[in-house]
């Protein structure tokens, strides 16, 4: 049986690693490179690096970097974060990434998902969505859940396996951020009706809280971000806890 | 000198690091005497089987791979264009290993593959010169490392493509020394090899146990990724190359 997955999520800014605290802005939290080679060595599945730069300059920086993320991590990696086409895509592959997390250009252009999946294989294609319930409906959403679409959750994830994603990668807006645990009914919803892969992304605040979106949840894979990276909960223990709870882990 | 066939089909990069991090010099080539040269060819792959058969032929390789008498290890779709077919186009490949690759049935309830008839009756297929090895290996108890955590979970999900990390059994080859049965290897692929006299390791996705490596004379194959199997990967690689 496939193993269930945990991926610890790097946003990345000028080749370090930071995460957004209570809105008080980014705060560093270390070198890209070094610390994905630490959560490969403490048994962390996979990873996701996201560029949040913004500028030119920082997009540069950013294929550099997964060059060299590529060269010292042997375990794979996802990068997102600003792809609008096949060309963005086709440079980050090259430097030697794994797979493309895309979520605000499908949902301005699907057609970049079919493109995509034409040209390296749907195993290549991420398909980020970041969504938000309004009045029991969850919307889709752009720009850190700033501004809403005119797309539903499960409607454009099943389209986007329609159009060759490999994965979706859901994060619910409402449980971003407050670490009280994942939207285990929405997972459960949407891999009850897809046939790819769908990562939780979004409210992990304890051990427990992993354990059940793998589980109730039925999610393939964890990622989660600040309680990894604080060291709120190493790698190596949540496995364990993992295994305890019958969830086939590596 | 370790002949990296760069033939346009993938993961070129990812395998050069993998050596590059073994300390391993390599060669990135599509020269057919270069690759007749070397004193160990891999044939790496990734993506759609019928275009990277297409793109072996196009630059003229497919006499010097089936030539080669030094190891030679196919990764992923190189192992799937060493089989002898795939359902994928569908396309011939080189025949090296004696098995088909198919596709994976999304849920599975029915497929039974990898039933006992269904491998006598393929192995009724091999040629006799090669059917020297017996077929016990495919008929004993499914490989179940896991299954003794039958969880939360009451039906076998099986998701296509099989994507992530998986735990391979039944080794048997010096490509898998000092690496204990249960070990998991990552995998991302939605055509497998079918069980055969060649199969070295298996592996299990919802109820299809296929060849999760395969081994005919020199020629090897993994239908995981060993440059991305992280301590694991990294010890089969260096198998590989010790040979």
């Amino acid at each position: 049986m496939v193993a269930k997955r945990i991926i610890p999520c790097l946003d990345v800014k000028d080749g370090q690693v930071v995460k957004g605290i209570n809105f008080e802005g980014l705060r560093e939290v270390g070198d890209a490179v070094r610390m994905g080679a630490q959560y490969a060595r403490d048994g962390a599945d996979e990873l996701v690096y996201l560029d949040i730069s913004a500028s030119k300059e920082g997009r540069r920086t950013f294929a550099a970097l997964v060059e060299r993320i590529a060269r010292e991590i042997d375990i794979p990696f996802t990068v997102g974060g600003g792809i609008g086409s096949v060309e963005d895509a086709a440079r980050l592959l090259d430097a030697g990434a794994d797979k493309v997390s895309v979520n605000s250009a499908a949902l301005a252009n699907p057609a970049l998902i079919e493109q995509l999946a034409g040209k390296y294989g749907s195993q290549f294609v991420v398909v980020a969505i970041d969504a938000k319930c309004v009045e029991g409906q969850w919307i889709c959403t752009t720009h850190g859940g700033s501004r809403f679409t005119d797309r539903e959750l499960y409607s454009w994830a099943a389209e986007a396996q329609e159009r060759g994603a490999g994965e979706i990668l859901f994060t619910s807006m409402d449980h971003d951020g407050t670490k009280a645990g994942y939207a285990c009914e929405v997972y459960a919803r949407l891999c009850g009706m897809l046939s790819i892969p769908v990562i939780a992304s979004g409210g992990a605040g304890s051990v427990q809280d992993i354990v059940d979106v793998l589980t109730a949840g039925r999610a393939d894979a964890a990622l989660a971000a600040s309680i990894f990276h604080y060291g709120e909960i190493p790698i190596p223990v949540l496995k364990q806890a993992l295994r305890a709870a019958n969830v086939n882990v590596r | 000198m370790i002949a990296l066939i760069d033939y346009d089909a993938g993961n070129i990069r990812s395998v050069g690091n993998a050596l590059a991090r073994l300390g391993a010099e390599y060669e990135l080539t599509a020269d057919p005497a270069r690759i007749a040269a070397a004193d160990k060819v891999i044939l790496p792959g990734v993506g759609n089987a019928a275009k990277a058969m297409e793109s072996l032929q196009e630059r003229g390789l497919c006499e010097v791979i089936r030539n080669l008498r030094v190891p030679a290890l196919g990764i992923c779709v190189g192992l799937q264009l060493l089989c002898r077919s795939s359902e994928e186009g569908p396309t011939e490949g080189l025949g090296i290993f004696d098995t088909r690759v198919r596709r994976f049935l999304f849920g599975m309830a029915g497929d039974n593959s990898c039933s006992a008839k269904n491998i006598a009756d393929a192995t009724q297929e091999l040629s006799p010169a090669k059917n020297t090895k017996t077929i016990t290996k495919a008929s004993q108890e499914p490989f179940t490392a896991n299954n003794s955590k039958a969880n939360w979970s009451a039906g076998v999900e099986a998701k296509v493509p099989h994507m992530g990390w998986n735990s391979i059994g039944n080794l048997e080859s010096k490509l898998f020394k000092e690496i204990p049965g249960g070990s998991f290897v990552y995998f991302v692929h939605s055509y497998y090899p079918e069980l055969c006299p060649d199969t070295i390791a298996t592996c299990r996705h919802g109820e299809t146990l296929f060849s999760a490596a395969l081994r005919w004379e020199n020629f090897y194959g993994t239908q995981f990724h060993p440059e991305k199997s992280g301590s694991v990967g990294a010890a089969i690689l260096k198998n590989f190359l010790a040979l």
